[in-house]
């Protein structure tokens, strides 16, 4: 039993700096992400994962695997694909999901070219799937910053967030606050998935944003219950994704969002918040 | 007469067809008045661009001296979205804005007035409740005990009494009585023109321009009804710049 579920962590410091890693990102993406599905934006998340792409390749081409180079790239593509389709959005007729579609798949074909043109089919398959266990201290100190972060950015913007989503007529006639906390929130959000990028990949770092978030829903009614739930989701499938990819030799990022995935699957079966087993099984209403 | 509210040439609308159009008038501090009118009058477009959500595409609202921390809005219950998963507690408390901005804690005090305005509208006991929980009746309580919490000097009803039951309905007039006889001003979209003959001293009869405004039984005229009517009817998609506006 210890050589299954602690002797890896133990034996081999690549295992150790991939469970700090996931864990680091889970305490960020977990708020991060119950946010984006509260206020019904989870296909955004995935679109601005995309949106790296190109930055990161970019950074690539201009300073090879260097962590400030590919980091810059994405958030600048990252956060100019959120600003554009927004203009896109406003100034024509075009919906923002719709806009955001048309850029992510532009930016996904440009980036996949970019990798492709500079660097060989291992450098496309990091861009996409990411490293988890190769990450060194630089990349470390990177997600354990950009979670202090955005726990610090979200203390201060976690009443406007959660009131823009409940009631934002209200919101608006108390402050001002709603929409500088959307913009923050989005560069919470690019920030994140840069931060995920480095261990999972463009295709899979907005797995561990979204996929804790929903199973969050199925067990717990209030948002911080949820916020606690996607956490804790994230930082067991990072731990149980290691291991299974350590004694199988299953790619470590799938392995990761696949053992999430696996825990959606069991809430969506048993969760008691709308689960599918607990709505079918017959039990005696309550007095009042 | 001192005056709480002014509209001078006031227009609002939006993507420049005015859902307002060229209001002057004013609102007396204490006034009680309710605001009239079929649907698309421009009742919660004014009532909006009152407490500063929507900007007037010309013309203006002077507040005459209020703060927007000044103004309590209960917007319309479509508005909220029900399935969000905050309590009956955290929605109430949100009134508090004024004393704890953007992050200051919640402490004894805050925690007592949040229970005592719960009592107030008779909820007790639904602290925890998630919002989703609640009938419409429910809700409409919750959200006027948000507004007893914001302890403002202007409260803008946005159809306070819609879909709910009589006896909440005189329930929670009689919070509005209370704030009146307080000297607070309030506004109050309303459909049910009985309520408004009986319990109004004021009224503006509005059809994206004023009608007509005075006292019940002055304004609510089968006459005045029936020009409102037609003038809400008058919208045109297809409609040429306004040459008011340009004069």
């Amino acid at each position: 039993m210890y050589d299954l579920l602690i002797g890896p962590f133990q034996e081999f410091e690549f295992m150790r700096r991939a469970l700090a890693g996931t864990i680091a990102l889970s305490f960020g993406a977990g708020p991060v992400g119950v946010i984006l599905m509260l206020r019904r934006m989870s296909l955004v998340g995935d679109t601005m994962a995309h949106a790296i792409l190109p930055g990161a390749a970019i950074g690539f081409m201009v300073a090879g695997l260097d962590l400030f180079a590919m980091t810059v790239g994405g958030l600048i593509a990252g956060l100019t694909v959120a600003l554009l389709a927004g203009v896109v959005a406003r100034v024509t007729d075009l919906k923002e999901d719709a806009s955001l579609a048309a850029f992510f798949l532009m930016s996904l074909a440009l980036g996949v070219t970019i990798v492709s043109m500079r660097g060989s089919n291992v450098d496309l398959l990091n861009f996409l799937f990411g490293s988890v266990l190769a990450l060194d201290d630089p990349t470390l100190i990177l997600m354990a910053s950009i979670t202090t972060l955005s726990l610090t950015v979200l203390a201060v913007i976690w009443r406007p967030l959660v009131l823009d989503c409940v009631d934002p007529g209200f919101l608006r006639s108390v402050s001002r606050a709603g929409a500088p906390a959307h913009i923050a929130f989005l560069a919470l959000l690019v920030l994140n998935l840069v931060g995920g990028f480095h261990a999972l990949g463009t295709l899979l770092s907005v797995g561990i944003v979204i996929v804790p978030a929903t199973v969050g829903r199925f067990w717990a009614r209030e948002v911080t219950g949820m916020v606690a739930v996607a956490v804790a989701t994230g930082v067991i499938s990072g731990y149980v994704g290691l291991l299974v990819s350590f004694h199988t030799g299953a790619p470590s990022g799938p392995a990761i969002i696949l053992v999430a995935a696996a825990i959606y699957v069991g809430s969506v079966l048993f969760g008691p918040v709308g689960g599918v087993v607990p709505r079918l099984l017959p039990r005696r209403h309550l007095e009042a | 007469m001192v005056p709480q509210l002014v509209f001078r040439d006031l227009t609002l609308g939006y993507e420049r067809h005015p859902a307002i159009h060229h209001l002057d008038g004013m609102v007396e501090r204490g006034a009680l008045m309710a605001v009239v009118g079929p649907n698309g009058a421009g009742k919660s477009t004014l009532f909006k661009g009152i407490v500063g959500i929507l900007s007037p595409l010309s013309g203006r609202v002077d507040r005459c001296g209020l703060d927007r921390r000044d103004i309590a809005y209960l917007p319309q219950v479509a508005e909220i979205d029900r399935t969000f998963p905050i309590s009956v507690y955290d929605l109430v408390a949100m009134g508090l804005w004024r004393q704890t901005g953007l992050f200051a804690g919640i402490g004894t005090r805050e925690r007592d007035r949040v229970h005592h305005a719960l009592a107030a509208v008779g909820l007790t006991g639904f602290e925890k409740r998630p919002i989703g929980n609640l009938s419409g009746g429910q809700l409409q309580r919750v959200l006027f005990a948000r507004l007893l919490l914001q302890d403002a000097r202007l409260i803008v009803l946005d159809e306070p009494f819609n879909a709910i039951d009589t006896k909440t309905a005189d329930d929670l007039f009689g919070l509005v009585r209370r704030w009146h006889g307080e000297g607070r001003t309030i506004l109050a979209a309303l459909h049910d023109i009985e309520m408004v003959r009986t319990s109004f001293p004021e009224v503006l009869l509005l059809a994206r321009e004023a009608v007509a405004r005075g006292t019940p039984a002055d304004v609510l005229t089968p006459g005045n009804l029936q020009k409102a009517r037609r003038m809400c009817e008058a919208f045109d998609d297809d409609a040429g710049e306004c040459r008011v506006a340009a004069e």
